[in-house]
């Protein structure tokens, strides 16, 4: 199977996310980088259906030069070949993306057949737009499903299963088909030290990325105020307990 | 939460490993009315002690550092929050087994058992290394493992329990103020926070890494830099599992590449001292809200750990496949020299500094601290130099702390000389010979931020005059030169120039001036005008504080002249004691004053053709201080030996000393003098007079007693350690003496003459054992050094008694070989009478 993974750097999770005096840009001082969680589960579903089936995964990202070290990072725990689109400007909207991604996507299905199944996150760890995956879809003219947390490969389809209230909603697609793979799908694995040294000498192929203009601008970044949440000590030891089974009551627990 | 004090007695800023200990080891020093605050929470608060690795290794060359790292891991067990897990230092070349050899020799000055082993044996204890890339392996099985931030807790709360300390986390010192005492002392007075302000009388910085941040904002300086210190934990492997142990392995230190792997439950850690130097600015160390994971544990940068994977795969081919579930840049701190930086800043009194401690230190050194603040000195162990006081002006700024970091990382596990020498930072108080010396090939030694010439180029024909050879293994040759025998021999036998410019100079001045000196000094320092006096300094315990000499130049002024290395220490020490009356005027004259050494049995004769001064014992007389022109040039001499050979200390001024040099030489020449250097000056003529040198044989656990420096009376005045020193005197016989040893067989198993360098080879009986006193202090050399006029190799060491008598057969253990020695004396080994001092 040929799979093609969609993934984006990311400032790494759980650091405050600090604004550059311009308001345009986070400012990376202290943040360490990684790729989108969703697209870490995608890009280990991807391994693991080679894993499984054969083939081969290829790794797209439009991001910074230093995004490289997502596809390296990708190579590192399996994946094949790496393309980097390259961008200098910060804004790129949803829509100028998802145009420079299905331009590379067919510039590399140029030739070939069609990748069997292109995965992207649900959505990005940063901007949270929910709306690449889709529009590069319709752009292609393949369906997509998102959302998803399960998926078996059949022969020239797909089974994708995504979580409801109290179920699973099962879609069954013919391949080619995009999906938006969601965090819990699977444990992505961690790279290893033999994978991790060998991901040094994997090759990344650099395409300029030609694009639309997005319909959308970025004026500035706002960093919303903190909540503060309060800590209320009911006691310690024992004799606390009688104030736990008040909060509990009140909560509507017991 | 009790509400936040406005007052208190003392407040200690960081609670990681020192602070919390600190405060455990003021509570049981009886300090109450303690405020302990972190800007973290609690019991990680995000600082170097959340992400260490928490492992010791007890044998370190280094004797406070040996001895504290000891101490800390006995408290650990005492809270029993350690486990021995032994550890095995491996060796993949031919020059890290002779390192192994030296660990040995320090494990056995220390009383530290370890075990040479084969690299099938430390395959027999870590079954998964490689040793077929290994030599052999330095195992020492009470490496131990602890719990550091448990430790924290439970110091903390014994503080709380016994002393009411009042601890508050999350909260954030915006600044340290202080105010201006009279007499001109900067003290500091209170704590700013994001909660408060808090009065108090004493501040304890135990930052870590932002150490020198919070300094700064009181106007004083912790020199310390936050470097990076990368580790990986990989894993899960089943061998390590099946342990079902945290620790079931021994920790292997890879020296030669940096490296260590330290079982954690399933995982490896794999830590690495091997990348390169990265360096952070306090300032730029992310919050506790900025950072993912902790401040200290910033994002891991995987191109600078490369080349550590694979060497670490090498050795243990399981890893290779394991997974990296976690990397950190993990921040320490370095110190421009490697030690740590404790006690009293120098800038503002009552602000203390209990930094750049690691957590193998951590407890130990937090019990330094408390015991200083509470008696004026420590009680542990000597520790100057962790003092932080010994840091010069120059060794302060940025950028020579940044500097001396950057070059110093790599050496965390690298094999350093004792008289290694630093690349960078050099040059950085010079004498006014410096040029002069240049084109005399001069080899310098630098002796904190001082240049000093170890030996001439210039001179290696003395090497051809007196048939001197190099020394036949390259580790005793590396920063020596037979130069220096060449130089020692011609000085005794026409006479030698050194130059003394590192010497640091005060006067004390004023109406209560010799009153002063006279409190710091044990000997009488009421003389009479131009006579010098040469004298221990003691701490509050009779132990030395330091060991100089002092000058009456006037009715109402003194001089102090004392060595590079103890300068930044006794200057403070002044300060510190100093009259609040004004009737004192302490002056720094280092830089404006510098000073020649002429000694040798030609140097009177040199000196005459200078000046018409009576030059005899009448008209300059041992230990007499005269003012003259020499050259034309006012200078005043000092007639004064620490070679062992006729001559005199020559002051002048700074400007006057090229010229004073020129003069000298010219006057010299047909009279065979040399520049000489500080091998001479420091080391053989020293050593063959059996001279005591401050932070080698003198240290704060000895008093004068034993170190053969006691006068048959004590004087009337007070003066600090009196008490102490009278209480010395009156047991009778000290316990032990300052003893000279002369090595009496140079060969080694191979039949190659060594040359053991002084540092701290144990003095073992016959039958090889350790040689330790009723206080635990072990017989161990304090200086080495070759001594030509006897044809000895000469050592100098503390000895118990009964042993300390001349004749006495011993040994020495060098690169774990044990060698003859033979006490020679307890005064000088070459011209006992000081006939040659007296010519």
């Amino acid at each position: 199977m040929r799979l093609l993974v969609c993934v984006k750097r990311v400032p790494a999770p759980g650091a405050r996310i600090n604004i550059t005096a311009d308001e345009q840009d986070v400012d990376a001082a202290h943040l360490g980088f990684t790729t989108s969680p969703h697209e870490e589960c995608a890009l280990e579903e991807a391994v693991q259906i080679v894993e499984n089936h054969g083939g081969e995964v290829t790794v797209l990202t439009l991001g910074p030069a230093e995004a490289e070290e997502q596809l390296r990072y990708a190579a590192s725990v399996g994946a094949h070949h790496f393309v980097l689109l390259p961008v200098t400007e910060v804004d790129w909207d949803p829509q100028r993306t998802a145009s420079a991604l299905t331009k590379a996507i067919q510039d590399l299905e140029q030739g070939n057949e069609p990748f069997d199944l292109v995965l992207f996150g649900n959505e990005s760890a940063d901007s949270g737009g929910f709306q690449v995956g889709v529009r590069v879809a319709q752009a292609l003219s393949r369906p997509i499903v998102n959302g998803i947390k399960g998926m078996e490969i059949g022969e020239g389809t797909v089974t994708a299963r995504r979580e409801i209230d109290g179920g699973f909603e099962v879609y069954e697609m013919p391949t080619p088909a995009i999906l938006g793979i969601k965090e819990g799908i699977n444990l992505p694995r961690y790279p290893t030290m033999k994978g991790r040294l060998a991901s040094k000498k994997a090759e990344v192929e650099v395409n300029e990325p030609t694009s639309e203009q997005g319909g959308q601008t970025r004026i500035k970044l706002h960093r919303p105020e903190e909540k503060v949440s309060e800590t209320v000590i009911l006691g310690n030891g024992p004799e606390a307990a009688p104030a736990v089974v008040d909060l509990l009551e009140e909560l509507g627990v017991l | 939460m009790s509400e936040f004090p406005t007052k208190a007695k003392v407040v200690v800023i960081g609670a990681g490993i020192v602070g919390n200990c600190l405060v455990g080891h003021l509570a049981r020093l009886g300090w109450k009315d303690i405020v302990l605050l972190d800007k973290g929470p609690l019991p990680n608060p995000g600082g170097s002690t959340g992400h260490a690795s928490n492992f010791i290794f007890p044998v370190d060359h280094n004797k406070e550092m040996a001895l504290l790292g000891e101490q800390s891991a006995n408290q650990y067990r005492d809270l029993d929050l350690s486990v021995d897990s032994g550890g095995i230092e491996v060796a993949r070349t031919e020059e890290r087994m002779d390192e192994l050899d030296r660990r040995m020799t320090s494990a056995k000055a220390w009383g530290i058992e370890a075990h040479l082993l084969s690299p099938a044996e430390v395959k027999e204890l870590v079954p998964f290394i490689n040793d077929d890339v290994i030599l052999g392996g330095f195992y020492c099985p009470t490496v131990s493992v602890v719990d550091s931030l448990e430790t924290g807790t439970v110091m903390r709360k014994e503080a709380i329990e016994t002393a009411g300390c009042q601890v508050f986390a999350n909260t954030e010192v915006l600044d340290v103020v202080t105010s201006e005492q009279p007499g001109g002392i900067t003290q500091v007075e209170a704590v700013v926070t994001d909660k408060g302000r808090i009065e108090a009388e004493y501040v304890v910085i135990a930052c870590g890494v932002w150490s020198n941040r919070i300094a700064n904002m009181a106007g004083a300086t912790i020199p310390l830099a936050p470097v990076v210190h990368q580790m990986a934990d990989v894993g899960p492997m089943d061998i390590l599992a099946e342990t079902n142990n945290e620790i079931g392995y021994p920790i292997v230190r890879d020296m030669d590449t940096f490296c260590y792997e330290r079982q954690s439950s399933g995982s490896m850690e794999v830590g690495s001292y091997g990348h390169r130097a990265i360096i952070h600015h306090p300032d730029t160390i992310p919050s506790n809200e900025e950072a993912a994971l902790s401040p200290t544990e910033m994002p891991f940068t995987p191109d600078d750990f490369d080349d550590q994977m694979e060497t670490a795969i090498e050795l243990m081919d399981m890893l290779g496949d394991a997974e990296i579930k976690y990397a950190i840049n993990g921040l320490l701190s370095l110190t421009p020299d490697g030690m740590p930086c404790l006690g009293e800043t120098t800038e503002v009194r009552n602000l203390w500094s209990a930094a750049a401690v690691w957590v193998k230190e951590g407890p130990g050194m937090a019990q330094v601290v408390a015991e200083w603040m509470t008696y004026g000195y420590p009680r542990v162990i000597d520790v100057h130099g962790a003092d932080i006081a010994r840091f010069y002006d120059g060794e302060r700024s940025e950028d020579h702390i940044w500097s001396r970091a950057d070059e110093s990382f790599i050496k965390t596990y690298g094999i350093v000389h004792p008289s290694e020498q630093w690349g960078g930072q050099r040059n950085i108080d010079v004498g006014p010979y410096f040029s002069r010396q240049e084109d005399l090939d001069a080899m310098f030694f630098q002796a904190r931020t001082w240049e000093r010439p170890q030996w001439y180029g210039a001179n290696a024909d003395l090497v051809d005059r007196y048939d001197l050879k190099e020394r036949e293994v390259e580790w005793d040759n590396r920063w020596w030169s037979p130069i220096t025998v060449g130089e020692h021999l011609n000085l005794r036998e026409n006479c030698g120039l050194v130059d003394l410019s590192a010497f640091q100079i005060y006067t004390l001045e004023g109406e209560g001036a010799v009153e002063y000196a006279d409190y710091l000094a044990v000997n009488k320092v009421d003389v009479p005008v131009g006579r010098s006096i040469y004298t221990p300094w003691l701490n509050q315990d009779g132990g030395f504080h330091s060991d100089l000499t002092m000058m009456r130049l006037a009715e109402d002024k003194v001089a102090i002249v004392t060595g590079v290395f103890d300068g930044g220490r006794d200057s403070f020490w002044v300060n510190r004691h100093m009259p609040t009356d004004g009737s004192v005027k302490f002056t720094n004259l280092t830089h404006k004053i510098t000073t020649l050494g002429l000694w040798g049995p030609n140097a009177p004769a040199t000196l005459a053709q200078l000046t018409d001064h009576d030059l005899t014992q009448e008209g300059s007389s041992y230990g007499s201080i005269v003012e003259v022109d020499i050259a034309g040039l006012p200078c005043r001499i000092f007639r004064i030996s620490y070679v062992g050979d006729t001559g005199w200390e020559i002051y002048t001024d700074w400007d006057n000393g090229p010229a004073l040099w020129d003069a000298l030489m010219t006057a010299g020449a047909d009279l065979g003098i040399r520049a000489t250097g500080g091998g001479v000056y420091g080391s053989s003529g020293r050593i063959e007079k059996g001279y005591r040198l401050m932070g080698a044989e003198l240290e704060s656990e000895y008093n004068p007693l034993e170190a053969g420096l006691a006068r048959p009376k004590v004087k009337a005045a007070d003066f600090i350690g009196k008490e102490a020193y009278l209480a010395a005197r009156e047991k009778g016989e000290p316990e032990v003496a300052m003893c000279t040893l002369t090595v009496e067989d140079l060969a080694d198993s191979q039949g190659r003459s060594r040359y053991p360098q002084g540092g701290n080879e144990p003095i073992l009986t016959a039958a090889g054992e350790r040689i330790v006193d009723s206080h635990g202090r072990a017989s161990r050399v304090t200086s080495a050094g070759y001594g030509p006029s006897v044809g000895k190799h000469l050592l100098m060491a503390y000895l118990p008694t009964e042993l300390a008598v001349p004749g006495t057969d011993l040994q020495v253990m060098y690169m774990n070989e044990m060698y003859p020695v033979k006490v020679g004396s307890t005064g000088s080994v070459f011209d006992p009478e000081d006939s040659r001092l007296k010519s």
